[in-house]
């Protein structure tokens, strides 16, 4: 096992373990967010998929739709980092609740640290079910953030799924306020860290 | 009537006069365009990592830049492109997020617009022009008719280099 294990060969059951993860770490992202808007936001059930790189423009409504990712490093136990990815729309329905006013078209300083704060809290409460189920210490490093094409962003992520395998690991979360939001978790372990989790959990 | 084809993430194709091929939000990827002027066939590909032979997993072909210039050219070649007159244009390599931690991942946009540049040097194919690295993405369309690499970000003016 070990350093031969990628998403290419990953059993069945190694992938729903990530799912069931991926679940559960979206579900308290989404109560953490309902928190700080103060407001009832109700979710979907998270789709998880793995995607071929050369559908990951499929997603989010195409390469160059605009849309904020939120990135962070992760250290601890396990290394890796996350992305939240959100349509631009979303974004800014989001900021706007959450500063209390209309957000225009073109973000300030002002909105992309609420963002980047949207974005702290919800990976962090992403993060923090993990380090819980799996006992395991996870610690993020301060957010960075872009507002640019899907595709661009997708990148990033993209490029450190690309040194394990061919595929992305993708959690979608369709979440609803008074209007419907798209939100994408993207949680990229080291294989080590893989290793790790599925350890911990008693799986491998 | 000419078309353009869509070349995706680790992903390249030929074209010929007068389609065109173009690759949509380059981020920390780089977008190669190769073409041989004289019979007017380009091609594109759109690499994520710098060496396959860092890469016990590297069967992906068009996913890294060694391996990925090497199967443009082949491809062009059997097209009928003539190897000695290529000539290449690149775009992408950005940095996307600024992190105070410069690891290597984070750096990956640099270093596989290093290791394009190395592979073309190595095949002498010269590049007669590029726009890299910066904080944003670019979506990239190539026309092997003029060899125009036309270039678009958001909220910046398309560019032709």
């Amino acid at each position: 096992m070990g350093k031969e294990l990628n998403l290419e060969t990953m059993t069945a059951e190694y992938v729903d373990v990530l799912k069931e993860l991926g679940n559960i770490g979206a579900g308290n992202a989404m109560t953490a967010l309902a928190q700080l808007l103060n407001c009832k936001v109700d979710m979907q059930v998270p789709q998880v998929r793995l995607l071929e790189f050369k559908d990951v423009g499929t997603i989010i409504g195409g390469e160059e739709q605009i849309v904020a990712g939120i990135y962070l490093a992760v250290e601890g136990d396990i290394t890796g980092s996350i992305m939240f990815l959100l349509a631009k729309d979303s974004a800014r329905y989001l900021v706007s609740k959450l500063m209390g006013m209309q957000v225009s078209e073109e973000f300030g300083e002002m909105e992309i640290s609420a963002l980047m704060e949207i974005g702290n809290i919800i990976t962090g409460a992403y993060l923090n079910s993990l380090a819980t189920i799996t006992n395991l210490k996870i610690y993020p490093s301060p957010p960075a953030i872009s507002l640019d094409m899907a595709g661009a962003i997708l990148s990033v992520p993209a490029i450190q799924f690309g040194t394990l395998g061919d595929k992305i690991l993708l959690i979608q979360s369709q979440f609803m306020d008074e209007i419907k939001l798209d939100g994408y978790f993207i949680m990229v372990p080291d294989i080590e860290s893989y290793t790790k989790i599925l350890t911990s959990l008693g799986v491998v | 009537m000419s078309e353009i084809i869509k070349v995706g993430m680790a992903d390249l194709k030929v074209c010929k006069s007068p389609n065109g091929v173009t690759t949509l939000g380059l981020g920390s990827c780089v977008g190669i365009a190769i073409r041989d002027p004289s019979t007017k066939i380009g091609g594109l590909a759109h690499i994520m990592l710098p060496d396959s032979k860092a890469i016990r997993n590297n069967s992906n072909i068009p996913k890294f830049a060694d391996t990925g210039i090497e199967e443009l050219v082949k491809q062009m070649v059997a097209a009928g492109a003539g190897r000695s007159r290529l000539v290449a244009k690149i775009a992408g390599g950005a940095q996307m997020f600024a992190f105070q931690n410069k690891s290597d991942l984070v750096r990956v946009g640099e270093r596989n617009v290093m290791a394009v540049k190395k592979k073309l040097q190595e095949m002498k194919i010269p590049i007669l022009a590029e726009d890299t690295g910066k904080n944003y993405g670019r979506t990239v369309i190539f026309y092997p008719e003029t060899g125009d690499f036309v270039i678009r970000s958001v909220g910046k003016k398309d560019s032709v280099i």
